[in-house]
């Protein structure tokens, strides 16, 4: 592998919510950087910021204050339409509710990032084929015509996770992807993960959970808007 | 993204709530048809007025006694028009092609073994049937000589001879009328129809003289003596086209010699000259107002159509707060995600448009087939019924669809 490249890279982020009267700091200047390829997990407490670090890093919203660059792009300052095509182009989102279109093929909703992708060269029926094989390597190749409510917890998120890889993201965010699974499918869809890191995809995970952290190279431990500690998790699950 | 594939999406969201995207579309669906079928029905009931005016014969001139304004009591010189103005109009004015005087009675009729009640005996002069688009069918008219010596004839309406004869030839047969005047039947006119509320073919139509002196058999009457209502002038083809003279000008002329013989001025004519062509502009600008007044109640259904697709869009755009945050999660713009509402409320409107125009000509249809009214589909409301629909749509979804633009991504994917 040539030298890695700095895929994250926040410098003292600070986001500040107006709640009436209190100023609630809900990141209180946090640094984080996560290199090209890295399986990172975020912890902390429910209240130690790690959601509104992940909207952060997602591009999902601006920090107050600080320094975000993405892929070495500065992005901590975009408006909404930028915002939206950095999410469309770099990154990839998994998330706890799986958060898939109701009542909408497996296909169409692994298609929808390409389908707001301006400059995508791809013709309608590359962009198909492309969706089937994210598909197919998320081991749902049989089931790309089923819609959400026909498919279980683990074979939804799986659907999720081919769409988050669908656009080729520069990073992938994932928001406690087991907290809605039985252990079991949890462990697969973890296996998942593992196996898409392995072949150099860049992973984010936020999770409460120290089992599923284990699984990464990393873990930040957030407290009270900070980076209270980091822990190399030293070994490699499989 | 391309139009086509924003189009495509909007389809599909309507299709999961077929139901639903039906009975939002209904308002506009039941506001289109309502325009087709209103602005039916009053150009039908225009072309029925149009056609009715013509069938009375055209370039007429209605000279018509105006009892109010004359001064009665100052004898017998002005107190409306009489039976003798008509012949002053005829021989004594330029361009004028007929003159016919109608005076009616209504009286019994009898023939052989059948009676009849209230017909109406219309006694009128020589330029009738002229004036008049009357074709005899059978027999003859009768002439000047017989109107002036009061001659016991009559002409019949063709429904009136079947009436009175059945199959016969009713020539030279007698008619008895209100049990003392003998008639004798000269002639039968064709078929003429209705014109407006008039049937001319159930009426006997007899020499003027013969009412005036025979069938008025009230004091009133008697006293009026050869009083007439109204003088039908008809006008040559000519005026108005040779440059020479105008309509305007022979009922200045008429006005003239009239007011001379009635010994009044000007201002105080005791007659009113009316053309076809007023009556015309008239019964224009009466259907003008009843169509704008239906156009107002069809468009103010519309618009209640329109509300009803912004309320539901406004529904719609709550339910689906998190499909709006999934999209938005994914790299939709505010303007895709305003665009992809918009076009939806947009499709609404334009297949309830559709639907409505189909409604609306089947049942301007159906609408002249049940009460008998004609209907005429006016192909201008078509599409003004269908631009206003779309236009509805845009207006109407704007708001709900900038709602929607405007969803912030966290708080729309974390919406339950």
């Amino acid at each position: 592998m040539k030298k890695s490249k700095v895929i994250i890279d926040g410098k003292d982020l600070v986001k500040v919510y107006q709640m009436g009267d209190f100023e609630v700091r809900a990141l209180d200047g946090t640094s984080i950087q996560v290199q090209e390829g890295e399986f990172v997990a975020i912890m902390g407490p429910s209240g130690s910021g790690k959601t509104t670090l992940m909207n952060v890093l997602g591009c999902l919203m601006i920090p107050t204050s600080g320094k975000y660059k993405l892929d070495g792009e500065d992005v901590s300052d975009l408006d909404k339409v930028e915002l939206a095509q950095i999410r469309n182009q770099k990154l990839g989102f998994i998330f706890q509710s799986y958060n898939l279109l109701a009542r909408t093929p497996a296909l169409q909703n692994v298609i929808l990032p390409l389908f707001y992708d301006r400059t995508s060269p791809l013709t309608d029926e590359e962009q198909q084929e492309k969706a089937v094989k994210m598909l197919e390597a998320v081991g749902l190749g049989d089931r790309i015509y089923h819609e959400p409510q026909e498919l279980s917890g683990g074979q939804q998120q799986r659907v999720s996770i081919a769409r988050a890889l669908v656009n080729d993201p520069v990073m992938v965010m994932a928001d406690e992807p087991t907290g809605n699974l039985d252990s079991k499918s949890g462990a697969e869809i973890m296996e998942l993960l593992v196996d898409l890191h392995k072949q150099g995809v860049t992973i984010v995970m936020v999770t409460h959970d120290p089992e599923i952290a284990a699984y990464t190279d990393r873990t930040i431990h957030l407290l009270d808007g900070k980076v209270d500690r980091e822990v190399k998790n030293g070994k490699e699950h499989s | 993204m391309k139009p086509i594939k924003v189009i495509k999406i909007a389809w599909l969201a309507l299709l999961k709530n077929k139901i639903r995207s039906l009975l939002t579309m209904l308002g506009i669906i039941i506001g289109v048809a309502a325009v087709i079928i209103m602005i039916a029905i009053s150009a039908g009931t225009e072309a029925t007025i149009q056609e009715q005016i013509t069938g009375l014969g055209s370039n007429l001139i209605y000279v018509s006694a105006s009892f109010g304004q004359g001064r009665p009591g100052e004898g017998m010189s002005s107190g409306g028009l009489v039976y003798d103005d008509a012949f002053a109009i005829a021989d004594q004015i330029n361009g004028v092609k007929g003159v016919v005087v109608e005076q009616s009675s209504t009286q019994t009729l009898k023939a052989g073994d059948v009676s009849l009640e209230d017909v109406t005996i219309m006694g009128t002069t020589g330029d009738f049937p002229s004036v008049r688009d009357m074709e005899i069918a059978s027999g003859r008219y009768f002439t000047q000589n017989e109107i002036d010596r009061t001659t016991s004839i009559a002409v019949l309406g063709s429904s009136l001879a079947e009436e009175l004869f059945g199959n016969q030839d009713p020539y030279g047969e007698t008619i008895t009328v209100g049990g003392t005047v003998r008639l004798t039947v000269v002639g039968v006119f064709d078929e003429k129809g209705m014109v407006g509320d008039v049937d001319y073919d159930s009426r006997l139509y007899t020499p003027i003289t013969i009412v005036l002196e025979k069938m008025t058999n009230n004091q009133f009457s008697r006293f009026m003596g050869d009083r007439v209502r109204l003088i039908y002038v008809e006008v040559d083809e000519t005026v108005g086209n040779d440059g020479e003279r105008t309509l305007d000008d022979v009922i200045y002329q008429i006005s003239l010699l009239l007011v001379k013989l009635h010994e009044v001025t000007l201002e105080e004519a005791d007659f009113v000259i009316t053309t076809q062509q007023d009556i015309i502009t008239t019964q224009e600008s009466t259907t003008a107002a009843f169509r704008s007044l239906l156009a107002w109640v069809a468009g103010v259904s519309l618009i209640v159509g329109g509300i009803g697709i912004m309320n539901i869009m406004l529904v719609s755009v709550t339910e689906r707060t998190r499909e709006i945050g999934i999209r938005q999660s994914v790299g939709a713009t505010p303007n895709d995600i305003r665009w992809q509402f918009l076009t939806e409320a947009l499709l609404l409107s334009l297949i309830g448009g559709l639907i409505g125009v189909a409604a609306g000509v089947i049942g301007a249809w159906l609408f002249g087939q049940a009460s008998g009214m004609r209907t005429v589909i006016v192909v201008t409301s078509v599409f003004l019924a269908f631009g206003s629909a779309a236009t509805v749509g845009v207006f109407f979804g704007y708001y709900p669809a900038n709602q929607a633009a405007q969803l912030d991504p966290i708080e729309a994917l974390r919406y339950e």
